[in-house]
Formats: C-alpha cells, sequence, structure tokens
C-alpha cells in the first residue's frame, strides 16, 4: 500500500479513498431509501382507520431530548474527527466514546417513545399511519443501533492499533455515517413530529 | 401437523415431483462427481472464495444460463398450455405460479446476472484496472444474488411458488388472497439479490470514477463502460425504493401491518407506485448495458469507430434521467385523472427520443464501415430491426387514451417482450459470442452461432407478433385458457410455434458451447476480432492480474491507437502488482442469508434470530479483520507473460 | 394529409385480412370512446410504420452498401466523430413526431374522461361495477335494481360506471364500447362509456386477481332506452330483494354465474366514495366480511 504523506490520514491511501467514495454513493442509496419511507408516510399519515392520529399521540419532551442528544452526538464525532486530524489518538477516542454514549441514551429515549405509543394503543398494526411512522422511526432507529455496534468496533481498533490510514478512514466514514443519521433525523424531527403536532 | 403442511407443496402436479426428483438427483450427481474427482478442493479455492471479478463474473454467466433454461421452461409450458382453447395442460393456480416465476427468474435472475456478467468481466478490463474497487464485496453480491435466486427456485418443491404475478400488486399478494408461502419467497428472494445488486451498484461506480487508466477521462471511456456507469447510478437510485417497498409488503404479509392492505387506511395502490418507481428504471438498467455491449460490436465490425459518441453518452444521461419519470404509464388506468396521464404520456413518448438517437447512431457507424458478418454483429443487425419494432409500440402504449385499450392485453406482452428480448438477451448473446475468445481462450463455433442466432430471432418474431394481434382481438394477459369462440385459438398456436423454435434455438446455444468446448481450435490470440478497446490488449484468457503494466490511454479506442497509430499502450516498466486476498466469508454470508430468507418465509423465528446474529457475526468479523492483500513480484508477472504471450505469438 | 389517411385505411384494411373476416374488437369500436382510442391506435400504428420503414430502409442500405466482401481488401473505414446537423435531424424529426402523439395523446385522455361529445346533452345513467373474487356485481341506483355477471344498458346514451371492488384490483373492461379503468378497494373510479348502437358485447375483467381470473367475464346487452325500460320494469316485478345476508354469499370466492335483484347493496354497503372514502373508514367492509367468513 502506497501512503501518500501529503494527504490527511483517511485519504492517505488509494484504497482509501475509494471507501470514501463508495460510502458517499451508499449515503446515496440511503437518501432513496429514507426518501421513499418519507414518501410513504406522507401518503399514509392521514389514513389512520380506526387509530389514533399523529397529534394524540406525539409528545414533544422526549422528542426535544431526542433532537438535543443526537445534535449534540454529531458535534462530539466532529470534534472526534478534528481530534483524528490533530492526531490526538486519545482525545479522539474519547469523543468516539462520548458519542456512542449519546447515541445509546437516543435509543433509550426512543424505546421509551415505543413503548408509549404501544400504550397509548398505536402499534404497528393499528392503522397504515401508525405502520408508517414506526417503521420510518424504526428504520432510524436501527440504523442508530447499528451505528453504536460499528462504532464500539472502531473504538476497540483504534485502542488496539492506533491511528493508521486504516482505522483513520474507518473513524471518518463512520463518522459521515453518524452525521446522514443526525440530517435525517432533523428531517423527521421537522416533517413528522413537528408537521404532526400542528 | 399443522406446522408442517405449509412445507408442502399446496398444489401438486406429476411435473413438480418429477421436478424434486431431477433436482434430487442433480445435486446427488453433484456432490458424487466433485468427490470421484477430487474437485471439492478446487471448487473452494477457486471459485467460492475468488474475489476476482472475471471468476465472479464468470459465475454470473453460468447462473444466468442457467436461470434462462428454468424460465424458458415455465415459458414453454405456458405457450403450450394457450396453444389451443380449453387446454388442461395446466390447472388456474399452476399456471399463475408458472407466470409469476416466468417473470420473475427472467428479469431478476436472468436478465441482471446476464448485465452483471459482462460488468463484472468487462469494465476493470476496458478501464485497464486489476479487480474492482471492493473485490470482497464483488464476490458477496454474487452470492447475495446467487443464494436470492436459489430461494426463489426452491419455492415450487418446498411451501409453493408465488403466484401473485411478477408484479406482486397488493392486496392480491397479501395473506388473503396467496394464502401459500410463495409470496413470502418472492420478497425475500428480490430482498436478498437486490442488496446484492445495490452493492454491486455501488462499488461499480466507485470501480468506474476513480479506477480507469492515466489518460483515460471520462470522455475517453469505451461505450460499454459509460453505459455500465449510468446503469450503476440508476441501480443506487432505484434498488432502495424497492427495498422499502418489499419490507412494508413483508411486514403486511407476516407480521399484520396495514401498508397496502384494503382495510385500517391500507393503500393498494401505494404499492403499485413503489414497484414501478423501481420497476421502470430496471428495464433501463437492462438495456443500456445491453446498449453499450451493442455499441462495442458494431464499432468493431464496421471497423470504425462509433458514430456520435458524444450523443450517444448524452442520450443515455437523459434516459437514466427520464426513467424516474415515467412509472404512472404502468397504470395508466388507476384512475389517477386526464392531467397526470398527459403529463406521463408525454415524458414516457419523450424517451424515445435519446433510444431514436442510438438506433441512428448505429445505423450512421455502419455507414462507410467495412461491415463483417460475425455472430455477434450478425445478433446486432437482427436486433436493430426487432427492436425498433418493439420500440415504436412503446410509443403507442405511451398514448394514454390508447393505453386503456392495450393495458393488461397481450399487445403490452408483446411489446415488453419484443423490447427485452432483442434489447437485451440477443445483447447478451451477442456478447457471449463476442467475449467467449476472452473469457476462455476459444471462439464459439461461427456457423451454428449464425444458424442459432436467425432461429431465435424468427422464432422471436413468430412467438411475440401474433400478440399484438390477439391483444388488439381482447385477449387479456395472464389469463389461463379461453374458449374457442373468442378466434384466439391461432394466433396462440403461431406463438407456440415460435416457442418451440426459442427452444430449439437455446438449445443449439448449448450444443454450441459442447462442440466448441471439444472442436474449437486454441491459442487464438488475444485480439480475434480485430477489437479496439482496452480489454482486447490482455492476453486471452487473462491472467488473474489482468495487467502486467498499466496501460495509458490517448482516446476512447486505446487498442486501435496502439495497433494502427503507433501509440504506446504499456511505457511503465514491471512492476510488483497488489492484488485482494480470496476469502470465503462472502459466500459463507450467502449461506446464512439464505437461511435467514427461508426462515422467514415460514416465520420460523429461532432460526431467523440465530441466523440475523450470523449476518452480524461476519459483518464483525470483517471489520476486525487485516486484509492487506498480497504483491505478485515482478519475476511473477513475467514469466507468466512469457508464457501467455509466447505461446500466441 | 390526405395521403397518410389513404394509407391509414390501407393498414387497417391489412389488419383485417390479417384476422380473416372479423375485424379485431379493439379496432371495432361501438362507441364513441372505442371510437376515439381506435383512431388513436390506427394513427399511431401508421406513424410508426413509417419509422420502422425508414429504419428497415437505411440498415438494408448500410448492410448492403458497406459489406466487407464488395470492398477493396485495403480499404480502411474513416475515423468518422458524428456532425451536428445529422444530431440535429435524428432528433428534431423524433421531437416533431412525440409532439405531434402527445398533442393527441393528451387530447384524446380528456375525451375519454368525461362525457362522450355525442350525447353532451343526454341525461347519463349511473351504475356501479364494483367486483368480487370472480364476479361483477352491477348496481342501478336509480332504477334501483341489481345484476351479477351481465350488465344491461341503454344504447345512444352516456354511461358513468362506478367502479370499486371487494378485494384485488380489477379492470373492467368493455374493449368495443371504451378502454379499461381499475376497479379497487379504497376509491372510487369513473369510467365515461356510450353504445352507438344495440347489441351484445364482451366484458371482462382484465386485471389478473387469481385463480378465477381467466372466467371473470360478464355479457353486456345494450338496448334501446324503451326497451332498457321495459327490462327495468320487469326486473322489478319478478327479481328477488338483495338482502344483505344474500349479498354477503355472493360475496364468497366463486363463479356464481348470473343473476338479478331488487334493491342494490350500496343501501347497506356503500361504496368507498365521498364519506365512505377509503382513507377514512376503519375496519372495512371486506375485513367484516372476511371474519364473517371464517365464521362459517
Amino acid at each position: 500500500m502506497k501512503i501518500d504523506q501529503s494527504l490527511p490520514l483517511e485519504y492517505s491511501t488509494q484504497q482509501n479513498q475509494l471507501n470514501i467514495l463508495g460510502f458517499w454513493v451508499f449515503i446515496g442509496a440511503e437518501i432513496m431509501l429514507f426518501g421513499t419511507l418519507f414518501a410513504g408516510y406522507f401518503v399514509l399519515v392521514d389514513r389512520t382507520g380506526n387509530g389514533p392520529t399523529g397529534a394524540e399521540i406525539f409528545e414533544i419532551t422526549p422528542v426535544l431530548f431526542e433532537t438535543f442528544i443526537l445534535l449534540t452526538s454529531s458535534f462530539t464525532i466532529g470534534l472526534g474527527i478534528h481530534a483524528m486530524r490533530k492526531g490526538y489518538t486519545k482525545a479522539m477516542i474519547w469523543f468516539y466514546v462520548l458519542t456512542l454514549v449519546l447515541g445509546v441514551v437516543f435509543i433509550s429515549f426512543e424505546v421509551y417513545e415505543f413503548m408509549h405509543y404501544i400504550h397509548v394503543g398505536a402499534s404497528l398494526q393499528t392503522s397504515a399511519f401508525t405502520a408508517a411512522l414506526l417503521t420510518t422511526l424504526g428504520t432510524h432507529g436501527a440504523h442508530v443501533t447499528f451505528g453504536v455496534f460499528w462504532g464500539m468496533f472502531i473504538v476497540y481498533q483504534l485502542i488496539q492499533r492506533g491511528l493508521t490510514p486504516e482505522t483513520a478512514n474507518k473513524s471518518f466514514i463512520f463518522s459521515l455515517y453518524w452525521h446522514f443519521l443526525d440530517v435525517v433525523w432533523i428531517f423527521i424531527f421537522s416533517f413528522i413530529y413537528l408537521k404532526g403536532m400542528v | 401437523m399443522e406446522y408442517f403442511e405449509r412445507f408442502a407443496i399446496p398444489h401438486p402436479s406429476q411435473a413438480i415431483y418429477a421436478s424434486m426428483v431431477a433436482i434430487g438427483l442433480t445435486v446427488i450427481a453433484i456432490i458424487v462427481g466433485l468427490t470421484y474427482f477430487k474437485k471439492w478442493g478446487y471448487l473452494w479455492r477457486e471459485w467460492l472464495t475468488t474475489v476476482d471479478h472475471k471468476r465472479i463474473g464468470i459465475m454470473y454467466l453460468i447462473s444466468a444460463l442457467l436461470m434462462l433454461f428454468r424460465g424458458g421452461a415455465d415459458a414453454i409450458m405456458m405457450r403450450a398450455q394457450m396453444a389451443v382453447p380449453d387446454n388442461t395442460l395446466l390447472d388456474a393456480q399452476h399456471y399463475n405460479e408458472i407466470f409469476t416465476t416466468h417473470g420473475t427468474v427472467m428479469i431478476i435472475f436472468m436478465a441482471m446476472p446476464f448485465i452483471m456478467a459482462f460488468m463484472n468481466y468487462i469494465v476493470p478490463l476496458q478501464i485497464g484496472a486489476r479487480d474492482v474497487a471492493f473485490p470482497r464485496l464483488n464476490a458477496l453480491s454474487f452470492w447475495l444474488f446467487f443464494m436470492g435466486a436459489m430461494l426463489l427456485n426452491i419455492s415450487f418443491v418446498i411451501g409453493g411458488s408465488p403466484d401473485a404475478g411478477w408484479t406482486n400488486y397488493f392486496p392480491l399478494a397479501n395473506n388473503e388472497f396467496s394464502q401459500s408461502v410463495g409470496t413470502n419467497y418472492y420478497l425475500f428472494a428480490l430482498q436478498i439479490s437486490g442488496l446484492g445488486t445495490l452493492i454491486t451498484g455501488i462499488n461499480m461506480i466507485v470501480t468506474i470514477l476513480k479506477m480507469r487508466a492515466p489518460g483515460m477521462t471520462l470522455m475517453k471511456m469505451p461505450m460499454f463502460t459509460w453505459s455500465s456507469l449510468v446503469a450503476n447510478v440508476i441501480i443506487v437510485f432505484a434498488f432502495p425504493v424497492l427495498t422499502v417497498a418489499l419490507t412494508m409488503g413483508t411486514f403486511d404479509r407476516l407480521f399484520a401491518t396495514n401498508f397496502f392492505t384494503t382495510s385500517d387506511g391500507g393503500m393498494d395502490m401505494l404499492w403499485a407506485n413503489f414497484f414501478w418507481v423501481w420497476g421502470h428504471p430496471e428495464v433501463y438498467i437492462l438495456i443500456l448495458p445491453a446498449f453499450g455491449i451493442y455499441s462495442e460490436i458494431i464499432s468493431t465490425f464496421s471497423g470504425r469507430n462509433l458514430y456520435g459518441y458524444k450523443s450517444m453518452v448524452g442520450s443515455m444521461v437523459i434516459i437514466s434521467f427520464l426513467s424516474f419519470l415515467v412509472w404512472t404509464h404502468h397504470f395508466f388506468t388507476m384512475g389517477q385523472g386526464a392531467l397526470t396521464n398527459s403529463i406521463f404520456s408525454i415524458t414516457t413518448m419523450a424517451i424515445a427520443v435519446p433510444t431514436g438517437v442510438k438506433i441512428f447512431n448505429w445505423l450512421f457507424t455502419l455507414w462507410k464501415g467495412k461491415i463483417v458478418f460475425t455472430t455477434p454483429m450478425l445478433y446486432s443487425m437482427l436486433f436493430i430491426p426487432t427492436f425498433t419494432i418493439g420500440g415504436v409500440t412503446g410509443v403507442m402504449l405511451g398514448m394514454s387514451a390508447a393505453d386503456y385499450q392495450y393495458h393488461n392485453t397481450m399487445f403490452l406482452v408483446a411489446h415488453f417482450h419484443m423490447v427485452i428480448i432483442p434489447g437485451v438477451v440477443f445483447a447478451m448473446l451477442a456478447g457471449l459470442h463476442y467475449y467467449w475468445p476472452k473469457m476462455f481462450g476459444f471462439m464459439l463455433n461461427e456457423k451454428i452461432g449464425k444458424w442459432t442466432a436467425w432461429i431465435i430471432a424468427i422464432s422471436t418474431l413468430l412467438a411475440f407478433m401474433p400478440m399484438f394481434v390477439s391483444g388488439l382481438d381482447g385477449q387479456a394477459r395472464r389469463m389461463y385458457t379461453y374458449s374457442a369462440s373468442t378466434g384466439f385459438g391461432l394466433w396462440n398456436m403461431i406463438s407456440f410455434i415460435g416457442a418451440i423454435g426459442l427452444t430449439i434455438g437455446f438449445i443449439l446455444l448449448v450444443y454450441n458451447v459442447i462442440y466448441s468446448i471439444r472442436y474449437s481450435p486454441r491459442n487464438v490470440g488475444s485480439d480475434p476480432w480485430d477489437a479496439r478497446t482496452l480489454e482486447w490488449a490482455t492476453p486471452s484468457p487473462v491472467p488473474y492480474y489482468n495487467f502486467a503494466k498499466v496501460p495509458h490511454v490517448i482516446s476512447t479506442e486505446a487498442l486501435w491507437d496502439a495497433k494502427y497509430h503507433q501509440h504506446e499502450l504499456f511505457p511503465e516498466p514491471y512492476e510488483k502488482i497488489h492484488m485482494p486476498n480470496n476469502s470465503g466469508v462472502p459466500f459463507l454470508l450467502g449461506c446464512i442469508f439464505f437461511a435467514w430468507g427461508f426462515s422467514f418465509v415460514f416465520g420460523m423465528w429461532i432460526p431467523t434470530i440465530l441466523t440475523t446474529i450470523g449476518i452480524f457475526i461476519c459483518m464483525a468479523h470483517r471489520s476486525l479483520e487485516k486484509d492487506p492483500g498480497h504483491y505478485v513480484p515482478v519475476e511473477k508477472v513475467k514469466t507468466t507473460e512469457s508464457k501467455l504471450r509466447g505461446s500466441q505469438l | 394529409m390526405k395521403k397518410s389517411w389513404l394509407r391509414l385505411i390501407g393498414l387497417s384494411t391489412i389488419v383485417t385480412m390479417l384476422t380473416g373476416c372479423d375485424p379485431l374488437l379493439v379496432l371495432d369500436p361501438k362507441g364513441p370512446q372505442a371510437q376515439v382510442q381506435a383512431k388513436d391506435i390506427m394513427l399511431s400504428i401508421g406513424i410508426m410504420s413509417f419509422i420502422v420503414l425508414i429504419v428497415f430502409v437505411l440498415l438494408a442500405y448500410m448492410l448492403v452498401k458497406f459489406r466487407a466482401s464488395k470492398q477493396s481488401p485495403d480499404y480502411k473505414p474513416p475515423h468518422i466523430k458524428g456532425s451536428t446537423k445529422v444530431e440535429i435531424i435524428c432528433v428534431g424529426i423524433p421531437v416533431l413526431i412525440v409532439a405531434y402523439l402527445s398533442f393527441i395523446s393528451v387530447e384524446s385522455n380528456y375525451k375519454v374522461e368525461s362525457t362522450p361529445e355525442k350525447y353532451k346533452q343526454e341525461e347519463p345513467l349511473i351504475i356501479y361495477a364494483s367486483t368480487s373474487n370472480w364476479k361483477w356485481h352491477f348496481s342501478y341506483p336509480e332504477e334501483d335494481i341489481e345484476t351479477v355477471n351481465y350488465l344491461y344498458i341503454p344504447a345512444e346514451r352516456p354511461i358513468e360506471f362506478k367502479l370499486y371492488s371487494y378485494g384485488p384490483i380489477t379492470s373492467f373492461w368493455i374493449p368495443q364500447l371504451g378502454g379499461q379503468k381499475y376497479a379497487m378497494a379504497d376509491m372510487v373510479n369513473t369510467l365515461h362509456l356510450a353504445a352507438d348502437l344495440p347489441g351484445e358485447y364482451m366484458g371482462r375483467n382484465a386485471n389478473f386477481n387469481g385463480k378465477g381470473f381467466a372466467e371473470n367475464t360478464f355479457n353486456v346487452t345494450a338496448v334501446t332506452q324503451d326497451e332498457f325500460d321495459d327490462w327495468v320494469k320487469e326486473v322489478k316485478a319478478t327479481a328477488e330483494p338483495l338482502t344483505e345476508e344474500k349479498f354477503n354469499t355472493l360475496l364468497e370466492p366463486g363463479h356464481v354465474g348470473q343473476s338479478t335483484y331488487t334493491g342494490t347493496h350500496l343501501t347497506f354497503l356503500p361504496a368507498p366514495e365521498g364519506e365512505n372514502g377509503g382513507h377514512q373508514h376503519g375496519t372495512s367492509h371486506i375485513k367484516d366480511h372476511a371474519s364473517q367468513q371464517k365464521d362459517h
């Protein structure tokens, strides 16, 4: 592997560059995935059958918490990448750990939220609206959960192997993924919760 | 007891029992054969664990040919059932299952792997690369596709085939109306192979954008590479839509949600929309690489450069864009009103313009050329007139008011077969003959090849032209029988004769392969067709590292420049070559996905959970693994090259 | 323009001759909507044949003129990049053709989506046509009668079919009167048709809906308005009433042949339109029905 010292570590080999571009293309596919889920949600949002509407079940407090936590985690992972660029491996690891902890807290809130929905009679089977809502939120939540596990593997490798072109590359790609999930959440927050509560 | 009843076939027949025996015997024969000839190790080392894009391409090719015969067997049974009025060869349920699997197999498991085969094999060679960007993922793509295909193919012996049409419209496809597990098979087979396709899409885009030889700018890429790039961009944007639609359908069937139901707010029309938002671009995913292959072949055998390169590229980009804006034309009759229909009618007909540009560019490539009629060229020349007929009927179908009469009739069936068979299948057969010497180091017999081409082309016309007529006479598609008084009998009989002709054609193709393996001369050289592009600059068969030295390119026709314009293709000295390591994990992961899909199909939750964990373990393994690849030393490259080149020159 | 019409007539004779004596159903329209569509079809066949002809001629010319066997062995084909002029022609002419066809297509679409011009002054007859596996229910709300698997309509009067389905998507199609439209569980589609002449026409479900699809047909009899009125009277005098119970047995999957009732199912099971629109109602009739079926 030829390492090009003039480039940032995560871009320094040919394979690293391929990986990063590949991940951007993957994010393109993810945009289509969430785009389709949103399209389905908007089509089905008023089709509540005998079940409740969004305004009846949405609760602002956990959603605000979730938003705040996820936005913060996006910031902390940004700090992690900043530390990586400066070569502060330890700081970087701590920021990554912090990010993952915030991710776990986010998921906990979301689990609570889902239990609340089921409690008030809005389960997956209730209506087309609840199915679309829980599937869209669930897909995002599953992505975050996957991300937490993925991030744990990356932190482990950072500790074991230090900052190498490979680990830097993986960490950078993971940060792209995390930011992307944050962007998706902003859409969920605006177009599902806020729009649904008005 | 009831638990095990789900595994039984809901509508058993002699043919299905015979197939079960045949499948069993084939599996035993393969196992015995591999053991007797001590080939297990060879199979594992050279094929199951390979990450070589050429090997993977060949595996795609073999799968595609197998599936062609599976789908073809379905087709001949359908045409036989329809050949005479009031036929009782098949009952309604059996017929429904057969046309469903015919459509699914032919599109997803025949046409797709066929283009994947050529994209895998040819694209890296054409751009002067040594493999794709992510060789390991490439192997995973193949195994996901293959296991998806196998999952669909075991459906008819375990639990029953899908029976709601390849379009799988809800609510027909929901539990209430499609009671066997067949539709579950459909959902999971497409989901698993679709995942593989998406991964290929990402892989190919990165490969083409980042791994081209020095000097090959985007506008100096050969046309097949361009068409692959555009097709893969469509894949990345279209397949996630299918993923979501399939997931929602799965939830409806397995978890009683109400996405596409007729109660609790469910919306049956949503499936049709999602399906065709994916489905129409899918057609272009198939046809654009086919167009790319035609471009290569027509240019080669006209002895000329491709006419209107820029407009060829431009028209593909426009087609890819428009392909996402026409999906409603698959259901003009759904009642969305005259305005919506008008808009989609116009976008649909607009696609005819860039497609027409391509036809005319091929015709002008012939102009002032020196046309040699080889088998690939013959297929290409038979493609132009037959595809034109299919294409113009597409414009007719695009006229929304008239489509109210064509929709759901044999006219539509005739149209899409007249587009897909000449457009995709002829291209794949042309490509097969064209690239065969590159893949295997000998040519397919030209005489048998030409006979095959003529038989297939004439049979295609015989099989599908009558359907235009019977469609206009009111024959709806997907009817398992009709009465003599309808007058459809004659047309369907002609179609049946055409179907027999196609069967003969494809059997001849197999015969040609066997004949050529035995009798065809070896040592055909690296460039038997006097071709123009970079893939022909490698020895045949291609060494696993493709290019011993990195080629330098100055135009779209790198090899032509080297052969006739004193361009130095390989100016660099020998260097050690970095190559990826083989891995068994993609194959293993494919097997786990197969078990995962199978568990889901039957709602067996414990195996589902276990296989899900298995999938994540494979991913974790990949994350932690160190995979630096290996280097091929200069000495070894030199000896390989002199052996390969020396024996030819 | 005249010449092209001549060619069209010539073409239609060829197509007719191909089929022996009987003209193809779609090209033998008996109503204004089918006429619009048949005209569009013949026009597009004409234009498209012209394009196919051009491609064939060009291809034949190239293949004959530029075969290698006809050229000297040392002929070297030139390198031709392409020419803007040719490209403009290759794009321009198809654009013109597509534009023309688009114009026709849009115009015709508005025609077939509205009451036929010819019969605008007549009061349209409204018929609710619904499907269940694998039969057709025709409700005449004004006449207050209902038929199964056959249809009586007055000729020379516009008919508005209100289409919906108890189950899978189906498609209501009477080829000689006009093109098809979907019947779905979730919304009511309107199809405007009219028959010019009294007569018997074939009608069927054109969209695959399972095992009984092939036989999912119905007979259409168009009669004069007077005869239609007589038929309605006769039905009212002789047919038994349609009860909810009777209708539920009719909904069960299967083939039931033809039958006639007084009253319509619309009174106890309204169509999914307006207030009953699919997206607002909760557990629908179908689900009720399905659960009833399970009880049996």
